[in-house]
C-alpha cells in the first residue's frame, strides 16, 4: 500500500498531506472533542478566578473591566438568549426580535452589575467540582460545585446543555447560588411585570433598576 | 393599666383588620403565598427595623471586632449549632452525616479550643446544617403557605411550627446563666447579619420586587436543603424559545 502510494505521489506531497491531516485534527483546541461537563466547569471557573486574582482593578469593582471579563470569559459559554427566554416565559415568543434583544441587554447588565460586588470578595477561594451525578441527560445536566474560602462553603451549581461544535461543546443556561436557581427566581418577578404592562413594561423596569443601581449609593 | 392593655389589643385588632382588608388587593396571588398582603406588611416592618437598627449594629460589629475575632465567634456559635444539626441528621436516619457532624463537634470542641477554631473543616469534615423544619420535610411534611414572621423573617407554616423546637434544641439555650444566654443570642444575630451585609445589598439591587425575590429564594432554598442540594426538578426548562 505504502509503496503504491509513493509510486503515485512524490514524497513531498505525502508529507504535505500528512501535515494537512494533522492540522485538521487540531481544529479547535484539543479538549473540545470530549471534555466532560465537570472538567469544562472546572476549567472555566479556574480561568475566571485566576483572572480576577491577578487583576486588582477587577477586585476593586471596576464595572467596565468586569463587563469586559464577563464578555470575554463567561458569555461565550452561556446561552444567554435561552436564559432570558426561560426567565420571561411564554411571553418571550410573542416578543419582537427588537424587544428580545433589549430584554437580553438589560437583563445582562442587571446580573453583571449586581454580582460584580461579589468579585470584590475574591481572595483565596478554591472551587471544588463535585462528582457528576449519574443518570443525567446531555441536554439538561447539573454540575455541582462548592466555593471554599473564608467562612462557610458556598453552593454554586450550573445547568448545562451539550452543544456539539458550538463554544466548548457545553453551554451554561442556568446558575444556582446557595440553592436558588436564577431563572426560576426571576420568572415570577418577570411574569408580574408582563401581566401589569406587557413586555415593554418589563424592559422599562429592568432599565430603571439598572439606572438606579448605576448611581453610587 | 387594664385600660392600656385593652387599648393595645383594640389597636392590634385594628391592624389585623386592616391587613385582612388588604388581602383582597393582591392580584394574581401565588398559590404558595395565600397571605401575601399580611406577609408584605410584616416584610415592610422587618425591613424598616433592619435598616434602622439591626444593619447598623451589624456594621458596627464588623467595624469594632477584627476579622479573626469574628471568625472565632462564628466558629464557636457554629460548633454549638452543630449539636442540633447532629440531632436532626439522626432524626432523618442519615447515619453518615450524623457521624461526620459528631466528629466535627468532638474535633472542634477538644482540638479547636472549644469550637473557636474550625479544625474539622480543615480535616474535610463537611458542615451539614439540619434543623427541625428540614427533618419534618424529610418525613414528607409539605412546607405549607409562606409566612413572614416579625423579626425572624421568611418562613413557612411548617418551619414556623418547627421554630420553637429549634430554639429549644439550640445549645445556646442549655447555658444555665440567663445573662450568658442573652449575650450569645445577641451575638448570634450580629454574626448572622454581618455575614449577610453584602447579600442583602445584592438582593436589593438584583430584584425587581425584593419581597417576591426573597420569598421565591427562601422557598427554593428550603426545598434544596430538605433534599440535601439535589431537589427534584420543578421548573420546566423545555418551553420557551422560538417555535
Amino acid at each position: 500500500m505504502k509503496n503504491m502510494l509513493s509510486m503515485l505521489l512524490p514524497r513531498r506531497h505525502m508529507l504535505a498531506m500528512a501535515s494537512a491531516f494533522a492540522l485538521l485534527a487540531n481544529v479547535g483546541p484539543a479538549w473540545a472533542a470530549d471534555e466532560s461537563p465537570d472538567a469544562f466547569i472546572k476549567r472555566i471557573t479556574n480561568e475566571t478566578l485566576d483572572t480576577i486574582k491577578a487583576d486588582k482593578a477587577l477586585r476593586n469593582g471596576d464595572i467596565g473591566k468586569i463587563i469586559q471579563l464577563v464578555d470575554s470569559k463567561v458569555m461565550p459559554h452561556v446561552n444567554f438568549r435561552r436564559m432570558t427566554a426561560l426567565a420571561t416565559g411564554p411571553a418571550w415568543r410573542k416578543a419582537t426580535p427588537e424587544q428580545q434583544k433589549r430584554l437580553q441587554e438589560e437583563f445582562k447588565i442587571l446580573l453583571v452589575r449586581t454580582y460584580a460586588g461579589a468579585l470584590t470578595q475574591v481572595s483565596d477561594q478554591v472551587v471544588v467540582v463535585k462528582p457528576l451525578r449519574a443518570g443525567q441527560e446531555d441536554k439538561n445536566l447539573v454540575v455541582n460545585t462548592e466555593v471554599r474560602g473564608k467562612g462557610d462553603p458556598i453552593q454554586l451549581d450550573y445547568r448545562l446543555e451539550k452543544t456539539p461544535g458550538e463554544g466548548a461543546g457545553w453551554m451554561i443556561f442556568d446558575l444556582n447560588v446557595l440553592g436558588v436557581w436564577l431563572i426560576e427566581n426571576y420568572r415570577t418577578q418577570f411574569t408580574k411585570e408582563i401581566n401589569a404592562g406587557g413586555i415593554d413594561a418589563l424592559i422599562a423596569s429592568l432599565a430603571a433598576r439598572n439606572k438606579s443601581n448605576a448611581k453610587p449609593a | 393599666m387594664k385600660f392600656l392593655t385593652r387599648r393595645i389589643s383594640l389597636m392590634l385588632l385594628g391592624c389585623v383588620l386592616l391587613v385582612l382588608q388588604g388581602c383582597a388587593t393582591v392580584t394574581n396571588p401565588d398559590p404558595r403565598d395565600p397571605w401575601e398582603s399580611m406577609n408584605r406588611s410584616v416584610y415592610k416592618f422587618n425591613d424598616a427595623l433592619d435598616t434602622a437598627a439591626i444593619q447598623p449594629a451589624a456594621k458596627a460589629y464588623v467595624a469594632v471586632l477584627p476579622s479573626p475575632v469574628r471568625t472565632g465567634i462564628h466558629n464557636f456559635l457554629g460548633n454549638l449549632g452543630d449539636v442540633w444539626s447532629m440531632a436532626n441528621s439522626a432524626l432523618q436516619l442519615k447515619g453518615q452525616a450524623t457521624a461526620v457532624t459528631f466528629m466535627r463537634i468532638t474535633v472542634n470542641t477538644f482540638l479547636g479550643l472549644g469550637g473557636v477554631l474550625d479544625v474539622a473543616s480543615e480535616m474535610r469534615l463537611e458542615k451539614r446544617k439540619e434543623d427541625f423544619g428540614q427533618t419534618l420535610g424529610y418525613w414528607g411534611v409539605k412546607p405549607g403557605p409562606y409566612v413572614v414572621l416579625p423579626i425572624f423573617g421568611p418562613s413557612t407554616l411548617r418551619d414556623t411550627l418547627a421554630t420553637p423546637l429549634d430554639m429549644k434544641g439550640d445549645a445556646v439555650q442549655q447555658f444555665n446563666d440567663q445573662a450568658a444566654r442573652n449575650v450569645l443570642s445577641v451575638t448570634r444575630v450580629m454574626d448572622v447579619r454581618s455575614g449577610l451585609l453584602q447579600t442583602v445589598d445584592v438582593i436589593k439591587a438584583a430584584a425587581l420586587d425584593p419581597y417576591t425575590f426573597v420569598r421565591d429564594a427562601y422557598l427554593q432554598k428550603r426545598e434544596n436543603d430538605v433534599h440535601d442540594g439535589n431537589p427534584p426538578a420543578r421548573f420546566d426548562y423545555t418551553e420557551s424559545e422560538t417555535p
